[in-house]
C-alpha cells in the first residue's frame, strides 16, 4: 500500500513536470494543426459573417488551381535540384578535409561558414551576383563579351538560380555529419585494402559509401524537411516570381494568408505541406529508427 | 598506392617538390568558391559603391556604408530585440525542456511512450509551417508584435526535450540514490545531480538554438509589425527588399552588421559550434 501511494505521488509529480511543455505544445503545435485541418473545410466569412462550412470545396479548388500545381511542381524540382547536389558536394567536401590536405582547417571553415549565416543575409549577397545588368555574374560575363541571362527574372532560369544558392548554403552543414562518420571508420580497413591493391575508387564505392549509408539517410531526411520549410530567401530574391516560376508551397501559403487574406485556402495548402511532412516522418520512424535506439 | 610505405614515399616526394595534387587543388578551388560570396560582401561593404564590380586593390577603404546603414534603419533597436529574443528563448527552453526531459527519463507516467511520440511529432511540424493558425492564436493571446510572441511557439522544443531525456537516461541511478540518502528532494536531485552532469548537452543545445533563432525569419516576419519587436533578420529583410532602392554598398554593410556577432562567435569557437551541431544532429 505504501509503495502504491508513493507511486501515485511520483505520477502526479511527473505530470506536473510535463505540464509547462504540454501546455505550450498544445497551444502552438497540436491546436494549430487541428485548427488547420478544420479551417480547410470552411470558406472565410466576408464582412463579419461567420465562416461557412463547405466540406471539401477548398480541396476541389486546390485541384483546379493551376498555380498550386505549378508551385507543387516547383517544390518537387527544388527538392530534386537541391538535395542530391548538396549531398554529393557535402560528401566530397568531407572526403577532402578528412584526407591529408594543406590548410585543412581553413578549407573546412570555408565550407562550413555559409551554414551560420541567416538565409536572408545569404540571399542579399547572392542578389548582388544575380542582379540583371549590374550584378557581378553578368558584369564578369560582359567582360568576356557574353550577355548573361536574367538570373532571377527569366522564368526558365530563376528556379535554378534559387537552387544554386540553396546548395551553397546547405552543403557545408551536411558535410560535418559525413566528416564525423568518416572519422569513425577504422583506418585498418583502408590499410587492408591498400595491401590488397584495391583502387581508391572501388574502395570508396565498396566500403566507404555503404558504411556512410546511415549518415546519408539522416542527411536526406533533414534535407527533405528543409526543402518544404525554408523559404526565407524567396522574400529577397524573387518573391516567388517571375509569374510563380520560383514559388514554393510554404511561400504560397504565406501569400494566400497574408497578401490575399484567404486564410482557409492557406490552411488547405498547409494541409498538403503537413501531408508531405507526415510522409517524411513515417519514413524516419518506420524505416530509419528501427536501426537506431531510442531507449 | 600499392603499399603504405609507397604511399608515404609519394607523399614525401610530393611535399618536397611542393606540387599540389589534383585533389588538393580541387579542395582549395571549392573552398575559394564557397567563401567567395562572404568575402565579396566584405569587399562591397568596405569600399565606395562604384567599386562594387571593379576589383582594384588600391580602391579606397571606407566606413561610410556602415554609418549610412546604421542611420537609415534602427539597427540598434533590432540588435536589442534579437538579443532579448535569443536569450529569452534559450533560457525558457532550458527550463521547460529540462523539466519535461526529466519527467520522461525518470517518472512512471501512464502512457509515457505515447506522450513521447506525440512530442516527437513536433520535430516535423514546426511553428513556421503553421504560420496561419499560429498567427491567429498569437493574436487571440495578445502576443502579436511582442518579443514573447516570436519566442513562445519555440519554447517547448521537442528537440530539446528529446536531447535532455537521452542525456538524463545515461546518468546512473546510484548518483541519484546517493543524493537522496543525503536528504535531497526531487528538485534538489535534478539541480544537483542531473543538470550539472548534462552540461555538455546544454552547451550543444544552447549553441544550436542561439544560431537558429538569431537567423530565424519567417515566423518573426509574420508576427511582428513594428520596430519595437522586429529582430535583425526581419529588419534586414525589410531594409534590403529590392523595392526600397537602398544602394548595394549600404545593403552589404547592413548584412555584415546583422551577421557579425554570430559570425565572429563562430570563427572564435569553431570547434564548439561544429561539435554542437554534430551532437545535436546525431539523434
Amino acid at each position: 500500500m505504501v509503495i502504491q501511494t508513493s507511486d501515485r505521488r511520483l505520477q502526479v509529480y511527473g505530470a506536473l513536470l510535463l505540464l509547462p511543455a504540454a501546455v505550450l505544445l498544445g497551444t502552438f503545435a497540436y491546436l494549430p494543426t487541428v485548427a488547420t485541418l478544420i479551417n480547410s473545410l470552411f470558406l472565410p466569412g466576408f464582412r463579419g459573417a461567420p465562416p461557412e462550412f463547405v466540406g471539401l470545396e477548398n480541396y476541389a479548388l486546390l485541384i483546379e488551381d493551376r498555380t498550386f500545381w505549378k508551385v507543387a511542381r516547383n517544390n518537387l524540382l527544388y527538392a530534386l535540384g537541391t538535395i542530391p547536389t548538396a549531398i554529393a558536394l557535402a560528401l566530397g567536401m568531407a572526403l577532402f578535409v578528412n584526407g591529408r590536405l594543406p590548410g585543412r582547417g581553413l578549407v573546412r571553415m570555408a565550407y562550413f561558414t555559409p551554414t551560420v549565416l541567416p538565409m536572408i543575409a545569404a540571399a542579399n549577397i547572392w542578389m548582388f551576383f544575380y542582379a540583371p545588368q549590374i550584378g557581378l555574374f553578368n558584369t564578369l560575363l560582359g567582360t568576356l563579351g557574353i550577355t548573361g541571362p536574367n538570373w532571377l527574372g527569366d522564368p526558365s532560369v530563376a528556379l535554378t538560380s534559387v537552387i544554386v544558392m540553396t546548395v551553397w548554403k546547405e552543403a557545408g552543414f551536411f558535410m560535418i555529419f559525413y566528416l564525423a562518420a568518416l572519422q569513425s571508420i577504422p583506418p585498418e580497413l583502408e590499410e587492408a585494402a591498400d595491401l590488397e591493391g584495391t583502387s581508391r575508387w572501388s574502395f570508396f564505392w565498396r566500403v566507404t559509401f555503404p558504411l556512410l549509408m546511415p549518415t546519408t539517410l539522416f542527411v536526406l531526411i533533414n534535407a527533405l524537411i528543409n526543402a518544404v520549410r525554408v523559404v526565407d530567401h524567396l522574400f529577397i530574391l524573387t518573391k516567388g516570381g517571375p509569374n510563380n516560376a520560383t514559388n514554393l508551397l510554404l511561400y504560397y501559403v504565406y501569400e494566400n494568408a497574408f497578401s490575399f487574406f484567404d486564410r482557409t485556402y492557406a490552411a488547405t495548402i498547409t494541409v498538403v505541406i503537413l501531408l508531405v511532412l507526415a510522409v517524411v516522418a513515417t519514413i524516419k520512424f518506420r524505416v530509419l529508427d528501427p536501426r537506431t535506439h531510442y531507449q | 598506392m600499392t603499399t603504405p610505405t609507397a604511399t608515404a614515399a609519394t607523399t614525401l616526394i610530393r611535399d618536397l617538390v611542393r606540387f599540389p595534387s589534383l585533389e588538393t587543388t580541387a579542395a582549395w578551388l571549392l573552398a575559394i568558391v564557397w567563401i567567395f560570396p562572404l568575402l565579396y560582401a566584405v569587399w562591397a561593404a568596405f569600399h565606395p559603391s562604384e567599386f562594387m564590380v571593379r576589383f582594384d586593390l588600391l580602391a579606397p577603404l571606407t566606413l561610410e556604408n556602415f554609418t549610412n546603414a546604421w542611420n537609415q534603419a534602427p539597427f540598434a533597436r533590432y540588435y536589442v530585440n534579437t538579443f532579448l529574443l535569443v536569450t529569452g528563448i534559450v533560457a525558457a527552453q532550458f527550463v521547460v525542456c529540462t523539466l519535461a526531459g526529466f519527467a520522461f527519463a525518470r517518472f512512471p507516467i501512464p502512457g509515457k511512450d505515447v506522450l513521447f511520440m506525440l512530442v516527437l511529432i513536433q520535430l516535423f511540424v514546426f511553428p513556421e509551417v503553421l504560420i496561419v493558425e499560429n498567427y491567429r492564436i498569437a493574436s487571440s493571446l495578445g502576443l502579436v508584435d511582442t518579443i514573447a510572441g516570436i519566442g513562445l511557439p519555440y519554447v517547448a522544443s521537442a528537440f530539446g526535450i528529446f536531447l535532455l531525456r537521452q542525456t538524463f537516461k545515461t546518468i546512473p541511478r546510484e548518483l541519484e540514490d546517493a543524493a537522496r540518502v543525503e536528504g535531497c528532494g526531487w528538485m534538489a536531485v535534478l539541480l544537483k545531480v542531473y543538470v550539472p552532469l548534462a552540461k555538455p548537452t546544454y552547451l550543444a543545445y544552447g549553441l544550436v538554438s542561439i544560431s537558429h533563432h538569431w537567423n530565424n525569419f519567417l515566423w518573426p516576419l509574420v508576427v511582428t509589425n513594428s520596430v519595437e519587436s522586429r529582430p535583425l533578420t526581419v529588419g534586414l529583410g525589410i531594409f534590403s527588399a529590392p523595392e526600397t532602392g537602398v544602394n548595394w554598398a549600404t545593403i552589404s554593410a547592413a548584412t555584415l552588421l546583422s551577421i557579425a556577432p554570430l559570425l565572429v562567435a563562430f570563427l572564435l569557437f569553431q570547434r564548439q559550434f561544429v561539435q554542437s551541431f554534430l551532437r545535436a544532429g546525431i539523434r
